[in-house]
């Protein structure tokens, strides 16, 4: 009410200023007349921010008189806010309700209070990326990893080392989430898990069989491995959990963490997804597309990509029998494909010998490069790193999306047999490669993320923070039916239900509830009712209706 | 060349000893945690489920009298006693915290049927159908000494509520007339009449002290003001109601529980339409206490339920009830926000939760922490289907569950005759009366 808002305006009368307040009181009050209403409301608010600002500049004045050179908050780079910026701020309509207005405005200023803060903690991340320059006239493309491992202390140089086996054909290979364990399949049976930093064996078994593919389920505990016929989970001890017949001629893996969905690619062109928490198959899709082959995920919105025969990658998820979107990207095979982390760039390589860059968000190809040879087999570290393996050579490109020459790599290495796989350890600078020799890991400064989240991914976790990791990891995990291109549908208005059910309202009432009523003047006294000042009422009242409809000028 | 490789040093993230607490380094970065929709979602979901499991409300249940509980009165300092008269004219004064019965009073011959505590919390005043206006001491009186009162008003006519000023030595009842008397007077200083024959409630207005509301037997609700001479309006519905009760944050709303199974709420300013009805009950709705905080507040109904209203939405948030809890006839909410308390014909008082899933006793500040932010995630997702659901869902007994689906559907034939009148009839011949404007007849000044 106006008597509160009075309040703001003034301060409360002493008994001194009784007289002297009185003229000057009452000539305000005049001042302040109903008309202004909005200006009145504006106002109080004005006044109390000065009243802050005033108090903010009496606490920055020091006792010894000196003057902060640099008065008010730090200022952040928009780069950073941008980076932590999550949608855009809302407009709020001048013609919506005082309360909605308020809460609104007190939600944005929480926002942008938790906004300022995250983007002020990265000062206090500990660790920062690695990176390799080469001199005047050395490119970085020809240091070999022997130099660097001497170049660089004891433990980054024991990162680079080589595994011979040559026995087991040739290995496929999985990085766990927090990037300790390594699991190595070779396609002559052979499966071990083993703690790369620290070389200790976890285990090691052979199957007896061909194996397609490996990958670790939720933790280092258990491990999938798609065998000739059946899909099998093992232990970390290597002891086999489970045999499940449903999933057949298994040929690639993704594990959908955050789902604790495993989807499987299958030689009859089923992709089915099983959830490995309750150990039920969600979904079974008959993608009658042939032989699938290339399979990735989008990590951002846990998308399947499956890469044809035809040049085409379709995108799947398990609420949908048909593929959400099918995009033709090359006109040969589909080799390889990738996404990375943030979900806004997919790259694919053909048997056309292009490497193609794509934005995934808006389906639009952005670049596209000529390989010589072909990539088989491509990878994204956590930082944007892209490699690329050509038969036995093995390439890392930076800056895949700006867009310049992909004529000279980053860093090369060949190794000792055709390379059958390539995955980048998560949070270390380290591409593991798997070959028809064995394995092999390289140093690729630059790749891995420095700073992990203790909360999501700790490297250096103790048993009972694993276990109680996983207990919050269960209770958060995502339903299935949530899996869609846009993971923050939930988040969103549904405008279109809103004003089919408010259609549906005004049928069944009679009328529209939320309608204001026809502004009808009043009939005043001494000839402010004739005709043309009626109308000129109507019209105030219709311009001012106008200029609320309009969006505010400023921010 | 320059080279380095991320490599770093154990001792920065592994603890020194097993006695120190783990190291916990953080990254904000989205793109390290994906899903946070969803994810908060499925939070929000749990936070909902987890809510309905812990939801026990019912604490206790104080039982000692010896005929129906008539009305209740809180202590004015102390939270943990309680006042409350029964059928058979006993007063008993309970021990909230240990659940016991302090002492008892055989106060009136008949029904008590108001109790009051003055605002010191020396003493309490009770009305009964002895037609007598008895002053207690709080304090129970020494070894071998009879209970007597501290003073004994004799009045020609039965009272059938009283309530205290909350400062001054003032108090009012109400039974064929409101009276005003003062402590010291035996007769009342100000007598209000408006053409009634019969007052139910009386209420002083927590905020604005003066003002004073009361429901009569004609209907209608009255306001007075102490300083006049006549009682200021008055507002007529269509049927009676039984109590009144002011919102101690607001001055000028109060709620009434009304005889056709809703509440009302009124803006004293204006009387012409409620400012919200709640339709929840499906019997009388015999008695009405405001929360102490003004945002909440409880009713009793002849049901055999108690529920728990927000003050600006039409349809409750939380009902009670119990097998062997019978028709509700007074309900009282504790002034620490905490507890409600409900005094039933089958002469048992229950004390209840307000929040039927808060943990009691004192919380760590991880605990504390985890409620808020389940808190905030069932209030940013309450209006996801799946979670509205399962907040909404509460268990009733079959007959009042069969009770509520036969108003509903008698509620429904009258709208659709309504529309179907509207619509056929020429336009603007048939007004729409609103919701809020059918429940009352008239104001009168």
């Amino acid at each position: 009410s106006r008597l509160i808002l009075r309040s703001y305006l003034k301060p409360p009368k002493r008994y001194w200023e009784v007289n002297a307040g009185e003229e000057n009181g009452e000539a305000e009050n005049t001042d302040v007349s109903p008309n202004q209403d909005n200006i009145s409301k504006e106002q109080p608010d004005k006044i109390r921010d000065e009243r802050r600002q005033k108090k903010k500049r009496s606490h920055g004045s020091f006792i010894s008189g000196k003057k902060d050179p640099f008065p008010g908050e730090a200022p952040i780079p928009n780069e950073q806010l941008k980076k932590f910026q999550r949608g855009e701020k809302f407009q709020v309509s001048v013609t919506a309700r005082q309360k909605v207005k308020e809460t609104i405005l007190r939600s944005e200023a929480a926002s942008d209070l938790a906004l300022k803060q995250a983007a002020r903690y990265d000062l206090l991340l500990p660790e920062e990326s690695g990176f390799l320059e080469g001199d005047d006239d050395e490119d970085t493309c020809t240091i070999l990893q022997e130099d660097i491992a001497d170049a660089v202390d004891i433990t980054s140089g024991a990162k680079y080392f080589n595994l011979h086996l040559t026995q087991f054909g040739p290995y496929r290979l999985d990085y766990s989430r927090t990037g300790r364990h390594l699991l190595l399949g070779g396609k002559r049976g052979h499966v071990s898990c083993i703690e790369w930093q620290t070389k200790n064996l976890t285990c090691e078994i052979n199957v007896m069989e061909t194996i397609h593919d490996v990958k670790w389920l939720h933790s280092e505990a258990m491990f999938a491995v798609a065998q000739k016929q059946w899909l099998y989970i093992y232990d970390s001890k290597g002891i086999e959990l489970h045999c499940i017949k449903k999933f057949n001629n298994v040929l690639r893996m993704q594990f959908l963490p955050y789902h604790f969905l495993l989807a499987t690619a299958s030689a009859t062109g089923f992709l089915q997804y099983l959830d490995v928490s309750v150990g039920k198959e969600v979904s079974a899709i008959g993608t009658k597309l042939g032989r699938l082959d290339v399979m990735a995920q989008n990590p951002h919105n846990a998308i399947v990509h499956l890469g044809h025969p035809n040049g085409t990658v379709s995108l799947w998820s398990p609420n949908q029998r048909e593929p959400l979107v099918k995009m033709l990207c090359h006109r040969g095979g589909v080799r390889s494909l990738t996404v990375d982390r943030s979900g806004t760039y997919m790259v694919t390589s053909g048997l056309d010998r292009k490497l193609k860059v794509y934005d995934i968000r808006a389906f639009k190809a952005l670049h596209s490069y000529f390989l010589p040879a072909g990539a088989s087999c491509l990878s994204l570290s956590q930082r944007g790193l892209l490699s690329a393996a050509t038969g036995d050579v093995v390439q890392v490109y930076r800056d895949v999306w700006g867009g310049g020459s992909m004529s000279k790599p980053y860093m090369a290495h060949r190794v000792r047999g055709a390379v059958w796989g390539v995955d980048y350890c998560p949070f270390e600078d380290v591409l593991g490669i798997g070959h028809e020799a064995g394995f092999t890991s390289m140093i690729v400064p630059g790749a891995g993320e420095p700073n992990f989240d203790a909360l999501d991914m700790n490297p250096y976790r103790s048993t009972k923070q694993r276990q109680e990791w996983e207990v919050k990891a269960l209770l958060d995990k995502v339903q299935p039916e949530l899996i869609g291109l846009d993971p923050g549908l939930l988040s969103k208005v549904d405008q279109a239900t809103f004003e089919q059910k408010h259609k549906e309202r005004v049928e069944a009432l009679g009328y529209d509830p939320l309608a204001t009523e026809k502004f009808k003047p009043r009939l005043k006294k001494r000839g402010r009712s004739s005709a043309g000042a009626v109308e000129r009422r109507k019209k105030k009242v219709a311009h001012e209706d106008q200029k609320a409809l309009r969006p505010p000028m400023y921010d | 060349m320059k080279v380095k490789v991320l490599c770093r040093n154990p001792d920065d993230y592994v603890r020194e000893t097993t006695r120190d607490i783990q190291r916990v380094p953080r990254n904000y970065d989205p793109t390290l945690h994906p899903f946070e929709v969803p994810r908060e979602y499925t939070r929000a979901l749990n936070a909902t489920k987890m809510e309905r499991l812990f939801a026990k409300p019912f604490v206790a249940s104080l039982g000692g009298h010896r005929d129906g509980v008539s009305c209740l009165a809180k202590h004015a300092k102390s939270l943990s006693t309680v006042l409350s008269g029964a059928c058979d004219g006993e007063v008993k004064v309970w021990n909230l915290s240990r659940r016991e019965c302090l002492r008892t009073i055989p106060a009136h011959e008949g029904f008590v049927r108001a109790i009051c505590s003055r605002f010191c919390g020396t003493s309490f005043f009770t009305v009964g159908d002895d037609k007598t206006v008895k002053q207690w001491r709080m304090e129970a009186p020494g070894y071998r000494v009879r209970e007597e009162p501290l003073n004994t008003i004799l009045g020609k006519a039965v009272y059938t509520g009283i309530d205290h000023h909350q400062s001054e030595g003032t108090f009012a009842t109400c039974g064929q007339t409101v009276d005003i008397w003062d402590e010291q007077r035996t007769s009342p200083i100000r007598s209000f009449s408006w053409g009634v024959d019969s007052f139910s409630c009386v209420r002083y207005n927590p905020v604005e002290t003066e003002l004073l509301a009361s429901c009569a037997s004609d209907r209608s609700i009255v306001l007075y003001d102490m300083r006049e001479s006549t009682p200021l309006k008055k507002v007529i519905m269509k049927l009676r109601s039984n109590t009144l009760c002011w919102n101690p944050m607001e001055a000028y709303n109060f709620t009434c529980s009304n005889e056709d199974y809703n509440l009302y709420t009124y803006d004293m300013r204006y009387l012409e339409t409620p400012v919200t009805v709640h339709m929840d009950h499906v019997s009388a709705v015999l008695d009405v206490d405001y929360s102490p905080t003004g945002k909440e507040f409880v009713s009793a109904s002849f049901d055999r339920t108690i529920r728990i209203f927000p003050k600006d939405k039409g349809h409750s948030r939380e009902v009670y009830h119990t097998k062997r809890m019978q028709h509700v006839i007074c309900v009282r909410w504790s002034a620490d926000n905490k507890y409600v308390l409900s005094g039933s014909d089958e002469m048992n008082i229950r004390v209840w939760k307000a929040n039927a899933s808060e943990k009691l006793g004192v919380l760590t500040s991880r605990e504390k922490a985890a409620v808020q932010y389940n808190q905030k995630l069932k209030a940013k997702f309450k209006n996801h289907p799946k979670v509205r659901r399962i907040a909404h869902h509460r268990h009733l007994p079959r007959d009042i569950f069969k009770q509520k689906r036969e108003l509903r559907d008698m509620k429904e034939a009258r709208r659709r005759k309504e529309q179907n009148v509207h619509k056929h009839s020429k336009p603007g011949s048939v007004p729409i009366v609103t919701e809020k404007e059918k429940h009352v007849v008239t104001v009168v000044e």
